[in-house]
Parts: structure tokens; sequence; C-alpha cells
């Protein structure tokens, strides 16, 4: 079941790519047939921005059986540069660099392995902006 | 020894991990004094990175610099030796999360240290007989020394990847003439399913690293008419601080025309991203006319030698994204456990 989660999300995980409905601007990690919030059927793939800024973050120390192996990571709410806000796990941060308001960018990294011989899944964890 | 037409460098991309291990660290473990250790301190890849996450932060910024449109990419030769998957090529992942089209080769390449050098032979190739527009030569490694092993001080982590394209006025550099030297030498070398290199030791030196190198150069210089007063910057493949300087001394090359390119001191030696990365630290500070000669070596072994001359594009398209010093300077230390950690030498399971 796993893989074929994985390859049909890719394009949200790799780039934030998604649908905004035409009707009322609700944005969708893929493709629905009718827009959840309004019930129309127009959408428009957009990409959403690799910047934002960091509201909120969280420690992680007892992590689900599929995380063990990474725990203790970060959590956190992003407002990206066009107002989406998305909960992603945090990357690359000093203890100094943690705190709200924060800039972030969207980076690719390995989420997590299924096992030694299954996939290595690769998503977007957020970093302080370099540069 | 050939001379290349009309093909350029669009974009350029350097990426190095935010976590360092000072030598003296892993030293202490293992014994060794201060004066012993070949590097000072190298980049750690962190729990989330493997050569394709770090292939794919040099290849967006080398895109960004370059300002085109990802789907105009016709080819992405990722050259490593550390490939999470033994079979699924590297490039494929890359391609989708930069956005390039379906419409792609997406091969990878292995050859040691010079295997992101190998992939602008492809790319320029291609680019040069129009079969393709635009390509990504990218080198990336999470290289790995078996603990205790002399190469664990300086194995290290990072990528870089070259955009190249036609020659254009807006260009960063022209890619002038190239040579190859490869002869089979075992210097060093990994067998299937061992996650260790193993390397003739004192074999690594003269037969290998300086008769390719120095091989690869001296052609190229001697055939294509170029003469070592006519070049800027030299940068070589770097396994540790000694060789390249080795080199420039061999080669009687003033001192501030290597150190621009010498990274492995403070990032150790990131296998096929090194030269690659020692590049891009000269083009982050290079002027439009400067020449350059990159010279990498693969063990196994082999040299390949390339003459760039930076363009009038280089100062407006350096500044679209982060310089490698941007990289250099927000680093981490971390301790020798730490360490273990992120590259899997301690095993949960
Ligand atoms: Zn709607």
């Amino acid at each position: 079941m796993r893989v074929p989660r994985y390859w049909r999300n890719k394009l949200f995980r790799y780039r934030l790519v998604g649908w905004r409905c035409i009707n009322c601007g609700a944005f969708h990690h893929f493709k629905p047939l009718v827009c959840k919030r309004c019930g129309s059927r127009g959408f428009r793939e957009v990409e959403l921005p690799k910047t934002g800024k960091l509201l909120a973050y969280t420690v992680v120390k007892i992590a689900p059986a599929d995380f063990k192996d990474k725990a203790p990571y970060l959590i956190g709410l992003v407002e990206l540069d066009d107002g989406t806000r998305i909960l992603a796990q945090l990357t690359d941060f000093s203890q100094d660099e943690l705190k709200d308001g924060a800039r972030v960018e969207a980076v690719l990294r390995k989420i997590r392995e299924d096992g030694e011989s299954g996939i290595i899944e690769y998503g977007y964890k957020f970093r302080p902006l370099v540069g | 020894m050939v001379r290349l037409n009309g093909v350029a460098i669009q974009g350029y991309g350097g990426y190095v991990p935010r976590y360092r291990i000072r030598a003296e660290e892993i030293g202490r473990l293992w014994g060794r004094e201060k004066q012993e250790l070949p590097i000072e301190e190298k980049a750690v890849a962190g729990l989330d990175e493997d050569s394709v996450t770090m292939a794919v932060e040099a290849a967006r910024i080398a895109v960004k610099r370059a300002g085109i449109d990802p789907k105009k990419i016709g080819a992405i030769h990722v050259g490593s030796e550390s490939k999470p998957y033994a079979v699924k090529p590297t490039g494929t992942i890359v391609a989708e999360a930069i956005g390039a089209g379906q419409n792609i080769l997406a091969a990878d390449l292995e050859f040691a240290c010079k295997a992101g050098t190998e992939a602008i032979q492809l790319i320029t190739g291609l680019v040069e007989s129009g079969r393709i527009e635009y390509g990504l030569a990218i080198g990336a490694d999470t290289a790995q020394g078996r603990p205790g092993d002399a190469l664990e001080y300086t194995a290290a982590s990072g990528a870089a990847a070259l955009l190249i394209g036609r020659l254009t006025d807006d260009a960063v550099a022209s890619i002038e003439a190239w040579n190859s030297y490869v002869t089979d030498t075992p210097d060093f070398w990994r067998r299937e399913s061992e996650n260790y290199p193993s390397h003739a030791a004192r074999f690594t030196g003269q037969p290998a690293y300086f008769r390719h190198i120095l091989g690869s150069i001296n052609e190229l210089l001697n055939d294509e008419g170029y003469s070592i007063k006519d070049i800027d910057y030299f940068v070589f493949h770097q396994p540790n601080v000694k060789f390249p300087l080795a080199v420039a001394k061999a080669l009687k090359l003033e001192r501030e025309k290597v150190s621009s390119g010498l990274i492995s001191g403070f990032l150790g030696n990131p296998y096929s991203a090194t030269s690659l990365l020692g590049l891009v630290r000269v083009l982050d500070e290079a002027k439009p006319g400067d020449a350059i000669l990159l010279a990498s070596f693969g063990s196994g072994a082999g040299s390949d030698a390339y003459i760039l001359r930076v363009l009038d594009g280089i100062e407006e398209k350096r500044d679209r994204a982060p310089k490698l010093k941007d990289f250099i300077e927000r680093k981490i230390y971390i301790d020798y456990a730490s360490y273990a950690k992120f590259r899997g030498k301690l095993r949960l399971r």
C-alpha cells in the first residue's frame, strides 16, 4: 500500500505542487473530483512558495514506530509567503535559531525508509533560510 | 584532447551539509596526535540527508542561477559512489524534484571521485550535437571511511551541479577544452555489497593520483596550446590538503592561483563533489575573462581536465542564489557519537 500512496503524492512532497479550487481558493494536495470546501469541479495546478516563517514548533521525543530512529525531531507550523499554512518536520535547526517568526525554506530530505530493502520516501522539510 | 565549440555553464550550485566533525575528535578515538591528521574538519550529512537530497539541493541552486524553465533540461547525469539505491537512478528523483519534464536522460555515473566531471563530458557532447538544449552534470557523495581507517578523517559529504547549455552572451563560463587520462590502476575500490571501500595505502599517491592528474593536465595544456601563465585559477581533486599542493608545486604555480579552489582542509573530501565544489568556490569570486583549469581524479584510475573561461553573465547570475560561503559558514560541530548516528554507523535493528 505504501508505494502507490507515496508515488501519488510526490508532486506535493517534492515541490509543494497541488491544486487550487478556481471557485473558492481551497488548496488540495492532489487533484480531487470535487472541492472539499465548496463542491465545485474547477482546479488549477499551483506550486506553493518555498519560503515562509515559523509560527510554532514542538519537539517530538516519543516517535511513532516509523520514526523511532529519528527521535528527537522537530515539527513546525509554517506560514508560507502566500499565507498558506503547512505542518511539517523541521531540520538543521540550532537551538538559538528555534524561535517563532524565524525565516524558513523548504528542502528535500529523507522522511522515512521502509526497512532495509523497501523504498526511501523523500519529501519536504523546513530549515532556517540560507543566504 | 578535445576543443569544445559553443558550450557553456549557464548556472552552477554547490551544497555542503551543516554538520562538521573535527579531525581531532576522530583522532581522539583512535589515539592520533593533531600533527598526524590530514585536515582540520570535514562536512557530515545530517540523519535525513543522502546523495539524492544533496544532489537536489545543488541542482535547485544551479537552475535558479541559470534562470531557465527546468522543462528545457534534456539530461541529468549524477556521478556518485554513495547511491542510496543500488538499482534506481538518482537522476529520476532529482528530475521530479526540480520540475524537469519526462523526456530526459537520467543515468547515474560511477568513477570514484571523478564521476561528477565525467557527467560534464556527456552533457557537453549532447548540447554540442544539438540533441538537448540544457543538461545537468552533478557530483554528489556521502563518502564513508571504515571506522579507524585513514579515510575516516577525510571522507565527507557534499554536492555540486553545473547546468550546461549553448554558449550565449549571458553565460557564466564557456567550456573551451577537455582531456581525459585513464588507466587500469587498482589504488582504491569497493566490491559489491561491501559498506566501506578498500585501498592500497601507499599506492594511492605517485602511481595513482599524481600520475593521472598531471597526465591529464600536461596533455591538455601542451596539445591545446595553453600555457600555465594564461590560467588564473587551478582547481584539483583533493583527497587531503597535501596532494593538491604537491601538484601545484610540480606545476610551479603561485599559491594565489590554487588557494580559492582548496576546500579539503575545512570540508574534507566529498568524493565526486570535491573538485566541482572547488570550482563553485572559484566561480563565486572569479571575474569575466578569467581562465580556470579544473582537474579531477577518480581512483581506478583516471583524471578529467577542463579549461573554462569566465564570461560577463557571472556578475549577475552569481547573486541569484546562495554562495558556497553561505553553506560553509553555517556549521554546527558534532561529536563522534552524533557522527556515528548520522552516518548509520549505529544500528538500531
Ligand atoms: Zn472550492
